[in-house]
C-alpha cells in the first residue's frame, strides 16, 4: 500500500471511475457520453487539485461499464483521462483513453466553407494523426488540427 | 466502380481510372450513341460554370439523354431558403443521375449520401472537380501515349489551384516528376510536397519561368488571379512574368504539349495558339468524351 489518499468523493461498489479529466472539459465529457440522460447514480467532482492538470475533474459512474469505442470518444477533450473499472470496491482494471480512427460528431470542421457549417449534418472525420490530433473532414477533405479544434 | 457516385478523384483506384480513360477513347471514336435514350440527367449548377456545364450537356446530348436543371442558384428554390438536403431529395425523384456544381466544399459528398441516384461532382468550391482531373489525365495519355514517368510542369497559381492539386495527386500514381513554377506567394502548399516526399517522387520548385521548360513533357498552365494577392503591388510585379509566349517554346521537346483548364486570360499569349504544341482547346473537347465515359459507367451502361 502506498500512502493513504483522502478521496473527495465517495467510493463506488461496481462501475467506472473516469479520472484525470481537465476541469474545463467536464461538461463536454458529460455531453459526449450522454451522462445527463442516464438514470444511474453518478458522482461528479471538479476543480480537484492535480499535479499534472492543475485542476482536474473526476466522474464516478455506478453500474456503468463502457465499450472502448464509446469511451474513446472523450479522447478529444480529455486526452489524458484514465479509467478505473471497479468491482466490489476494488480497482480490477485500469486503462487510458485512446484517440479513435474515426470521429463522428463531437468536433466542428475548421473550414468556414465546409457544408457541415451550413447545413444540419453531423460532422465526420478520419483521424490522420493521433499524437497531435489532426482530423480530416469526410465532406470537405480539409484538415482540422488540435490547435484549431472546436468541440460542438 | 465500388461507389455509385464520383465525388472525389480518390474515389477511383488506378484500375478504375484507366478503365474510364479506355472507355473515353471509345467515345472519341464514336461520340454519338443512343446509350442515354429515355434517361433524364439533372444538371444542378448552384453557381455558374458555363464551360463545365456545356461540356456535360454536350456529353449527355450526344448520348441521347434529356437534361433538366438550373444554371445558377438564383433561378432555383435555394433563393427561397431550401436546404441542399431537400433539393437533392426532390430532384432525385426526377432523374437517373445528378451532375452538381456547388460553391460549398463537401456539398457533393453530402449530396451523394442523400441521393438514391448517382451524383457526379462538377466542382464543390475549392475542394474537388474529379471530371476535370480525368480529362486532364486523358489529354496527357492521349498526347504522350502513356502516363508513366513523365515530367510535368505546373505553372502559375499552385497555392489555390484546385485543378493542379488534384492532378498532382492523380499523376503521383505513375512515377511522375514534377516541376513547380510559381510566384513566391502562390507556391505549392507543403501538404502536397510532403505527399510526394512520402511516395519518393521527385519535384523541383522554381520562381523563374525560364528555359527550364525545355525538359517538360507537359506544361500545365493556370491563371494567376489578382484577388489571390494580399499585396496588390506583388501582383503587379508578377502578372506578366508567368506568361507563356511562342518564342519560349522553340527548344522544348517534340512531344511536349501545353494544357490549361480554361478560361485563359493572358497567361498563354495568343501567339502560342498556332503552335502545334498548344493543346488546351482539344483538351476541352476531351472533356466531353471523359464525361460520357463517367456517366455511362456510373449508370452501368458501359
Amino acid at each position: 500500500m502506498k500512502e493513504p489518499k483522502q478521496l473527495s468523493v465517495s467510493a463506488i461498489e461496481n462501475g467506472t471511475v473516469i479520472d484525470h479529466i481537465p476541469a474545463s472539459s467536464l461538461f463536454k465529457v458529460i455531453q459526449i457520453l450522454g451522462l445527463d440522460k442516464i438514470r444511474n447514480q453518478i458522482t461528479f467532482g471538479t476543480n480537484l487539485e492535480s499535479k499534472k492538470l492543475g485542476r482536474k475533474a473526476i466522474i464516478k459512474l455506478a453500474g456503468i461499464f463502457f465499450e472502448d469505442d464509446d469511451i474513446n470518444r472523450i479522447a478529444l477533450v480529455a486526452p489524458e483521462a484514465k479509467l478505473n473499472i471497479i468491482r466490489g470496491y476494488e480497482v480490477v482494471e485500469k486503462s487510458v483513453v485512446e484517440v479513435p480512427d474515426q470521429i463522428t460528431g463531437i468536433a466542428k470542421c475548421v473550414n468556414p466553407k465546409c457544408i457541415t457549417n451550413f447545413e444540419s449534418v453531423t460532422t465526420k472525420f478520419k483521424v490522420i494523426s493521433k499524437k497531435n490530433v489532426a482530423l480530416k473532414c469526410h465532406y470537405c477533405e480539409k484538415i482540422t488540427d488540435q490547435e484549431h479544434m472546436v468541440i460542438l | 466502380m465500388n461507389t455509385k457516385s464520383l465525388v472525389s478523384i480518390d474515389d477511383l483506384n488506378t484500375d478504375e481510372m484507366v478503365s474510364i480513360l479506355d472507355l473515353a477513347e471509345e467515345f472519341e471514336k464514336q461520340p454519338s450513341q443512343s446509350l442515354l435514350e429515355g434517361k433524364v440527367i439533372a444538371t444542378l449548377f448552384f453557381e455558374p460554370s458555363t464551360r463545365t456545364r456545356l461540356s456535360f450537356e454536350s456529353a449527355i446530348s450526344r448520348l441521347g439523354g434529356k437534361i433538366v436543371g438550373f444554371t445558377d442558384a438564383s433561378s432555383s428554390s435555394v433563393t427561397k431558403g431550401e436546404t441542399l438536403n431537400d433539393t437533392i431529395l426532390t430532384v432525385n425523384n426526377y432523374c437517373d443521375l445528378i451532375v452538381m456544381r456547388h460553391p460549398i466544399e463537401g456539398s457533393a459528398r453530402l449530396a451523394s449520401e442523400i441521393s438514391d441516384v448517382p451524383v457526379v461532382n462538377a466542382g464543390d468550391g475549392a475542394n474537388q472537380h474529379p471530371t476535370q482531373t480525368m480529362l486532364d489525365l486523358y489529354s496527357i495519355r492521349k498526347t504522350q501515349g502513356r502516363l508513366d514517368k513523365l515530367n510535368i510542369f505546373l505553372v502559375g497559381d499552385l497555392k489555390y489551384g484546385r485543378t493542379v492539386h488534384s492532378l498532382l495527386i492523380a499523376m503521383s500514381r505513375w512515377n511522375t516528376t514534377f516541376n513547380f513554377i510559381s510566384p513566391e506567394e502562390l507556391r505549392m502548399p507543403m501538404e502536397y510536397k510532403l505527399y510526394l516526399d512520402k511516395l519518393g517522387l521527385k519535384y523541383y520548385e522554381h520562381s523563374d519561368f525560364t528555359d527550364i521548360i525545355n525538359e517538360a513533357d507537359i506544361i500545365y498552365m493556370t491563371r494567376v488571379q489578382k484577388e489571390r494577392f494580399s499585396d496588390p503591388m506583388e501582383y503587379e510585379k508578377v502578372k506578366n512574368v508567368y506568361v507563356l509566349r511562342n518564342h519560349m517554346l522553340r527548344d522544348t521537346k517534340e512531344n511536349m504539349k501545353i494544357l490549361h483548364p480554361l478560361p485563359r486570360v493572358n497567361e498563354i499569349h495568343k501567339d502560342v495558339d498556332v503552335n502545334s504544341k498548344s493543346y488546351y482547346f482539344q483538351q476541352a473537347l476531351n472533356g466531353v468524351y471523359t464525361r460520357q465515359a463517367i456517366i455511362t459507367r456510373l449508370l452501368n451502361l458501359k
